[in-house]
């Protein structure tokens, strides 16, 4: 019963809130009315709404506040000073509501005011007093006597919190109209302000009285008719759907079903998202790209057929030999190329290889631009380069108040331009097809000459950083890139005779270099006999341009450019470096289209393996060439068609465990010299010696005359 | 991988560029029928090839009724004709260690070594410069027995230990889930347990002890030896490195691996029932197989380790 009484105290508190309401839902409280109404519920709701209830309790000091007629009220009226504080009380929204109703009233009608708001206060007293009786009373409903009847009017809000409360997200729209059906009720109390204890009319009464009835809980199913009606209505309107009065039937019927149904839980299994579906949307873009084309496909189509290399072709060569990827997987790198080629404007493109990571693993494309097309991108790296040179050189500035560093960088040896030596082709990866293409960035010398000093695993993440010694400059992106040039110099072998040197161009450079670096295919091959080019290496020539042990393919004279530099500055300096630095021999490497047999071998091994790809049928089968020096890099050839493939780590072979160079010794560029070097503490004998030397350039001046103080100061410098 | 379903697990372990041509295929479906015929084997796997500078050698093993028994192992040079290997001795991987290189594909290849042999006669010591020769037949055992012992993996569940003792395929195993998967402990190690004797009753608890009588990979030292791989396709696949140069203060170096995918072992999803022999023989099915680099491994694995 105590529980009752309080919570009635609590219904009671809020009274004056829900007196309110019309107003509050016009000033937007509309979560505010819901809050504060459902306490009276928890009457019949039971705890689940108890953390609620918590709130109510500081609600009642403001309704005590919101009554300017406290004196009147009596006990409880203590807290005028809330009525300011209770504009920062933001988790009582009624309270609030009762504060915008407040200042009207008692603008409006100064004398209905009193009473009005003293009503709440009555309640208070009313409760204090006679809570319990009417607590029961209202609990078992129709009220008889106007208080009665007032307090089941109150507690007529109560249900229609219920349905705020089950239906939460109920449109204000409903709520408005709920609330005029209930302004009713209030109009009819305000208009007799505190008179309402006095002489409720008629039809007040009628009304209340027919709501209580309406409210009145079904001992069956807990519902009552009130909430049902506003349940269903809220229901057409929201959903609005056509003839609703005929199929108001199914409509109370699916309100009522409703209860039944499981509320939606905050708490849901995630599906799981595998990372394959991922790809597969991405590859799904790969296989609807054909479709996409439309009208302009036969345009594209004659420059895309040009550069698309035939991947399935190669692939079934491959397979006979006993290497390359599923048929499945090559399909999809099939149509990746495709993408490739019909998104950048490629000249020439081909299926490098695939170099496996620990992570995710590189597809390589190896592409030509057309001409011209890629220079914007070559002006770009350009700059870049120039700030970093910008900014090195500001490092040095700055460093020159510190110890002279006397030792000097060697000339970096500048990468070769594009589409020539290393660079001579743009290499475009990406993880899986489907993924999109990266460009790698071109190669510098540095970055080749450090990659042949360094075993790295790739990881699949072109940003990695390469942390090793020597210190590799760039990232994993760089030393991919430094490695597909390793690999394609070495590797990348053609039949004798199916390219032959340009004639023009090759003259020209000829008369430059002394090296030809460029050639074409040589439209006169008629083919080698598959046995031959199993039978002797001499048969298969490398295309692609050796790199020198400087880094570039074509040998570039460090010195020669510093003097044309200083030339300009000072001829000393010029004689001086000139001296320092011996003559460089120019390194050369074995020219263009040199036959493998040539090539060195790794320690007794032959640096290549010719396979007849199938000796059961020897007539149809290809000639397969496998690297020992680069595992992993295969080439084949069925006489007259080659190609090469590389599918491996992107590491170089060596019978013996890599171990990375020694540490240099440390500070190698300072000059130790005597101010430096800690010189050895003397002998005793050396001392007496030194001594003896002193006195004897001390004693001849001042022979024997002053012995005594010789005497002194010798004691005096021994205890020095 | 299985033999009767070496088509299936050549396609999952293709992603590596290693497989075999189609002849090399066909033979192998063949003779590995009737090396289980002739040998009474209960399963044949293929367990994968070994490049070598003149001829290749194809391998097969064959597992009796329980299958962490000891394994025959066969290899072939034409893949139809199959000749027995004895099983590695500590003394054989001792002797062979010191070899580098390639394997040549000739098994009756002997590769020479010098040995400086110190002898005493009295104070003097004296030194020989000893040549053994060691036969490539004699490496090729003590090479699979490394990959095996290193790199044989077979996912959690597809083998089950009775109570009896012999460890049986599990024929309700249907795979990994993906975040099974993803996880090395899910993984064991196809071999004698090493490890497992070591761990504490503590650790041991939570062992189901039908299915946890491996080896998990998850306590493998140095970490980082074996990476899981997920790809496209729906296989999971592995990568085993060997890492030397642990002993390089501050220098990350990578050194020679061997490359473990196992199609099988990794395989989710696609349940098959062999899959777990695809497993034990994937590791070393033919993407592992690239020969060199994995012998050089071995052969200065174990020094390294010990330092």
């Amino acid at each position: 019963m105590e529980d009752l009484t309080s919570s009635k105290q609590e219904k009671a508190n809020q009274d004056p809130g829900e007196a309110e309401r019309p107003w509050e839902e016009v000033a937007a409280f509309s979560q505010g009315p819901e809050s504060g109404l459902s306490e009276p519920l928890e009457l019949e709701q039971g705890p689940d709404t108890g953390p609620k209830r918590r709130g109510s309790p500081p609600q009642s000091p403001e309704s005590r506040a919101s009554t300017p007629l406290d004196d009147l009220a009596g006990p409880g009226t203590s807290s005028p000073p809330s009525l300011p504080q209770e504009g920062s009380y933001t988790p009582s929204p009624p309270a609030l509501a009762r504060q915008d109703l407040a200042a009207p009233w008692q603008s409006d009608k100064t004398t209905s005011v009193n009473p009005e708001a003293g009503t709440p206060q009555d309640h208070h007293l009313e409760q204090s007093d006679k809570g319990e009786p009417t607590a029961s009373q209202t609990c078992q409903s129709e009220g008889i006597t106007f208080r009665q009847s007032q307090q089941t009017k109150h507690h007529l809000y109560g249900p229609e919190d219920v349905n705020h409360n089950n239906s939460k997200q109920k449109e204000l729209r409903f709520n408005v109209f709920q609330e005029e059906d209930s302004n009713s009720n209030h109009d009819l109390d305000r208009a007799e302000p505190g008179a309402s204890e006095v002489a409720p009319s008629m039809l007040e009464i009628a009304i209340q009285s027919a709501k209580a009835y309406l409210l009145k809980t079904s001992s069956k199913s807990g519902l009552n008719l009130y909430d049902h009606l506003s349940d269903m209505l809220t229901k057409v309107l929201d959903e609005r759907p056509e003839d609703a009065v005929d199929i108001i039937e199914s409509i109370s019927q699916d309100v009522k079903m409703e209860h039944f149904r499981k509320k939606l839980d905050t708490l849901q299994n995630e599906n799981e998202m595998l990372p394959t579906y991922e790809i597969a949307e991405k590859q799904r873009a790969l296989f609807l790209q054909g479709n996409l084309e439309g009208a302009d496909q036969e345009l594209e189509d004659e420059i895309a057929e040009n550069a698309l290399p035939n991947v399935m072709e190669s692939a079934f060569y491959f397979e006979q030999a006993g290497v390359g990827l599923g048929t499945d997987e090559t399909y999809r790198i099939f149509l990746a190329l495709k993408q490739l080629t019909d998104t950048h404007p490629i000249q020439r493109c081909r299926f490098w290889g695939k170099i496996l990571g620990l992570e995710m693993n590189y597809i390589v494309a190896e592409v030509e631009f057309r001409e011209g097309e890629d220079e914007e991108n070559v002006e770009e790296e350009e700059v870049t380069e120039e700030r970093d040179d910008a900014d090195s050189e500001a490092d040095e500035d700055d460093e020159d108040e510190l110890p002279r560093n006397f030792y000097k960088t060697p000339q970096a040896i500048p990468k070769e331009e594009n589409r020539t030596g290393a660079n001579k082709y743009v290499y475009f990866v990406c993880n899986e097809p489907g993924r999109p293409w990266v460009k790698l960035p071109s190669v510098t010398p540095g970055q080749i000459v450090t990659a042949r000093k360094i075993k790295k695993f790739f990881t699949g993440r072109l940003d990695t950083p390469i942390i090793s010694y020597p210190p590799f400059p760039g990232n994993e992106s760089n030393y991919l890139r430094a490695q597909i040039a390793r690999i394609s110099a070495g590797t990348h072998v053609s039949p004798l005779g199916f390219y032959q040197f340009g004639e023009e161009e090759g003259e020209e450079e000829e008369e430059v270099e002394g090296r030809r670096d460029s050639f074409e295919e040589n439209p006169d091959f008629e083919g080698i006999q598959v046995i031959d080019l199993v039978e002797s290496l001499s048969n298969w020539v490398h295309h692609v341009q050796h790199i020198l042990s400087q880094g570039r393919c074509n040998w570039f004279n460090p010195i020669q450019k510093s003097e044309e530099e200083e030339e300009e500055e000072d001829e000393e300096k010029e004689e001086e470096k000139g001296e320092e630095t011996d003559y460089i021999e120019q390194e050369v490497g074995p020219p263009l289209l040199t036959p493998i047999s040539e090539d060195l071998e790794i320690q007794n091994i032959p640096p290549w393996t010719t396979r007849l790809s199938s000796n059961l049928i020897p007539q149809y089968a290809i000639a397969v060439l496998r690297s020992n020096l680069w595992p992993g890099a295969y080439a084949f050839s069925n006489g007259k068609k080659f190609e090469n493939f590389y599918i491996g780590w992107g590491h170089k072979y060596s019978p013996d465990n890599y171990t990375p160079p020694a540490l240099p010794p440390v500070c190698q560029e300072y000059p130790s010299g005597s101010e430096i070097t800690e010189m050895d503490d003397p002998t005793v004998e050396e001392e007496q010696a030194f001594r003896a030397a002193q006195e004897a350039v001390v004693f001849p001046t001042e022979e024997n005359e002053e012995t005594e103080d010789d005497e002194e100061e010798e004691d005096d410098y021994d205890q020095e | 991988m299985d033999a009767e379903s070496l088509l299936l697990s050549l396609e999952l372990a293709s992603g590596s560029g290693q497989g075999l041509s189609p002849d090399r295929r066909a033979s192998l479906l063949t003779s590995l029928m009737l090396v289980k015929r002739d040998y009474r084997f209960d399963r044949v796997l293929f367990w994968g090839r070994i490049l070598g500078l003149v001829g290749d050698y194809y391998i097969a093993q064959g597992l009796s009724e329980d299958q962490l028994a000891p394994r025959k192992t066969l290899y072939s040079l034409n893949c139809m004709e199959w000749s027995l290997l004895p099983p590695a001795t500590e003394e054989m991987v001792a002797q062979t260690s010191v070899v580098k290189g390639r394997f040549m594909g000739d098994p009756s290849h002997e590769y020479e070594h010098t040995e400086v042999q110190k002898t005493n006669e009295g104070e003097k010591v004296f030194e020989e410069d000893v040549v053994v020769q060691i036969k490539e037949e004699t490496r090729l055992v003590s090479v699979i027995d490394q990959i095996d012992k290193a790199v044989a993996v077979i996912p959690r569940g597809a083998l089950f230990k009775t109570p009896f003792g012999p460890v049986h395929v599990n024929r309700t195993f249907e795979g990994l889930s993906l975040s099974e998967a993803k996880k090395l402990s899910s993984y064991f190690h196809f071999r004698e347990p090493v490890q497992l004797k070591n761990k504490t009753l503590l650790e041991k608890a939570d062992l189901d002890p039908s299915l946890d009588f491996l080896d998990s990979l998850e306590h493998d030292i140095p970490k980082g030896l074996i990476h899981l791989q997920a790809e496209a396709s729906g296989a999971v696949e592995e990568k085993a490195k060997w890492q030397r140069g642990q002993t390089a203060p501050g220098l990350q170096d990578t050194g020679d691996y061997s490359s473990n995918r196992g199609p099988g072992a990794c395989r989710w999803r696609e349940a098959t029932l062999w899959w777990c022999c695809a497993a034990c023989s994937g590791q070393a099915s033919p993407s592992s197989m690239l020969p060199a680099p994995r012998t050089v491994a071995i052969s200065t694995w174990e020094p390294a380790r010990r330092t």
